[in-house]
């Protein structure tokens, strides 16, 4: 397993917010995490990463508790793609790319030319090698999510966590972005990902996890774990599921009847 | 096109290292008393052999200048000339540095107070007729302390620890400068308040050795740690959480950038007075020429700094009958050079 997330509860202060979450997630596979603001999404990632210490249970990735990593050692288990967003300064893709090999160098090393070849082969396999000069704020959204990827394959860590990858794209950098993360997924690399989309659960998760209130609503594979019932419950909403065909392939579309 | 521009960089890098060669021994020529470029060639020489003469045991030639013009090279354009050149460097190390600890362009060194304390230091310092050194230590003191001050109310704060820094920044700035002008309220308006007042507008007209060997190890002690660890400073631009995925120890890192940056501001102050606009302006200019990437913009930084301080200040000793504060004259020099720079539109169009 991948990542095992077992009875884990986490509070800020006299606050919970987890309480008692159950999940794992095997190799090359890929999970969505959905629920409504708030429910807990991103505390779940930052007890993933490491940033927080769960106050009961445990959680462990490839079979090591993160708790007893240090950063560099967990930066060589788990990456993390952020939302995609405007940075504050316009460091040109393979400037971003080449970030993730510090956990490969020593303290007060800075990249040579083999990590510049590393980072430019991870921006190649993804199909964005001619953007390597152009400035970060100087590309789509979608382009600059696909370096945060590139940068994540340098760093040699095979979990990939992503809050919201696909927040502010349109529907066709969005596809491209899960699309490029779905063949990542059949290379071996695990993601977990957190979505308001259960459309994008559907169509690129092998395994859902729907929060409500810090705890587990449902989990389990997409089918069966979103089910109109659940999705009403989630988002407080009537929601459908229906099952449309499309060129011979059948799967699960959900849409909302209107609230009150 | 990668081939292209690294080697543009790189002409772009030994064409301001000419130019501040350049600047640097002209400045030695520039002044009231005439020197000749081969006389500077030939003290300089003679006094950069001087230790090595002494090891071997060696006699020295008879020189063939004058001791005047010994003085006017060794004891009053050296000291000026490197002073300049270090304050200009430290104040645009320091610079480059807090923007991108705070994920910011328009932070200046001063962001976590360190010129407001310093300049309470001095007012203070001269307010009780310390001596020369007592001032400068005064100066120097109170700048680091008003940064501690600031870390100290960040890290008790409930606040995101950038924010929470750059308001307690604030605070303790304005506290500082609210004390400098109580001290100046309560000075002899005859010399102390003249004094404090063009203390505080910055200057390098009174730069004598001493100034430089108090400023050179705190700025070199704050200079080698940034300059060594310059590549992760890109880290801290990205926010904590990046940051730390990626295997960045984020307190740890963001520590020694504030206590480096901080130990050269307030050296940098200490001595010359208040030079705004450095800080600020300098690494603008380097991120136009050379990019965002702190391998290349702290370095490049210094230089350009250090050649634009050495200018600034040429001009303030020789453009008018008195001298100019440096204060004064660093902006209206600056911002025509800027103004044309943004114009232009520099490094970020060409991506």
């Amino acid at each position: 397993m991948s990542i095992e997330i077992s009875a884990l509860s986490f509070a800020y202060g006299e606050t919970p917010v987890l309480r008692g979450i159950d999940f794992t997630v095997p190799d090359g596979e890929s999970a969505a995490v959905l629920g409504p603001n708030g429910v807990g999404k991103s505390t779940l990632f930052r007890c993933l990463l490491g940033f927080l210490d769960p106050s009961e249970g445990s959680v462990r990735v490839n079979g090591k508790d993160m708790r007893s990593l240090d950063r560099r050692a967990a930066a060589r288990e788990i990456a993390y793609i952020p939302q995609s967003c405007v940075p504050s300064f316009n460091y040109t893709l393979l400037e971003v790319v080449l970030m993730g090999l510090n956990n490969r160098m020593g303290l007060l090393e800075s990249p040579k030319a083999e990590h510049k070849k590393a980072a430019l082969e991870a921006l190649d396999s993804l199909g964005i090698a001619h953007l390597a000069y152009r400035g970060s704020g100087k590309v789509s959204g979608g382009e600059r999510q696909l370096a945060l990827l590139a940068r994540a394959m340098v760093q040699n860590a095979r979990v990939l966590v992503m809050d919201e990858p696909t927040a502010n794209l349109d529907c066709g950098n969005s596809a491209r972005v899960m699309e490029r993360v779905m063949n990542l997924t059949r290379e071996g690399y695990t993601v977990i990902f957190s979505t308001h989309d259960p459309n994008q659960a559907f169509r690129y998760a092998h395994r859902v996890l729907a929060m409500q209130g810090g705890k587990v609503l449902s989990a389990g594979p997409p089918e069966t774990a979103l089910t109109a019932r659940t999705l009403t419950q989630l988002y407080g909403v009537p929601m459908a599921v229906c099952p449309v065909t499309v060129e011979g392939r059948t799967f699960p579309v959900s849409v909302t009847l209107g609230g009150e | 096109m990668d081939l292209d521009r690294s080697r543009q960089y790189r002409r772009r890098f030994w064409i301001l290292g000419l130019a501040f060669a350049a600047v640097f021994f002209a400045s030695f020529l520039l002044g009231r008393y005439a020197v000749a470029p081969g006389t500077l060639f030939r003290v300089l020489s003679h006094a950069i052999l001087a230790p090595v003469r002494r090891l071997l045991g060696l006699e020295a030639a008879v020189p063939t200048w004058t001791g005047t013009e010994q003085s006017v090279i060794l004891n009053i354009r050296l000291p000026r000339v490197a002073l300049a050149a270090v304050v200009g460097a430290a104040l645009s190390a320091a610079g480059a540095s807090y923007q991108g600890m705070f994920r910011n362009p328009m932070v200046s060194p001063d962001i976590l107070g360190a010129s407001n304390g310093a300049g309470f230091g001095a007012a203070l310092g001269i307010l009780l007729s310390f001596g020369y050194f007592g001032i400068t230590l005064s100066a120097f003191l109170f700048g680091v302390g008003a940064v501690a001050l600031a870390w100290l109310v960040s890290r008790v704060s409930r606040m995101n620890a950038t924010l929470s820094m750059v308001l307690a920044g604030i605070v303790v700035g304005s506290l500082f400068s609210a004390g400098t002008s109580f001290v100046k309220l309560v000075a002899d308006t005859n010399d102390q308040l003249p004094a404090i007042t063009y203390w505080l507008m910055g200057s390098l007209a009174s730069a004598k050795k001493r100034d430089l060997l108090f400023a050179l190890i705190p700025v070199i002690v704050g200079t080698v740690p940034l300059l060594l660890l310059r590549w992760r400073i890109n880290f801290l631009t990205l926010g904590e959480e990046e940051a730390k995925s990626l295997g960045i120890n984020t307190t740890r890192l963001r520590l020694v950038i504030v206590a480096c940056a901080t130990l050269i501001t307030a050296a940098s102050v200490a001595v010359s007075g208040l030079i705004g606009w450095i800080g600020l302006v300098i690494p603008h200019f380097a991120r136009m020429l050379f990019g965002h990437d702190y391998k290349r913009l702290l370095p490049a930084s210094m230089l350009l700094g250090a050649t634009f301080l050495v200018v600034v200040d040429n001009i303030a000793r020789l453009a008018a009958a008195s001298e100019i504060p440096l204060g004064i004259l660093t902006s209206f020099v600056g911002a025509p050079v800027f103004v044309w720079l943004m114009v232009r539109g520099g490094a970020d169009r060409e991506h």
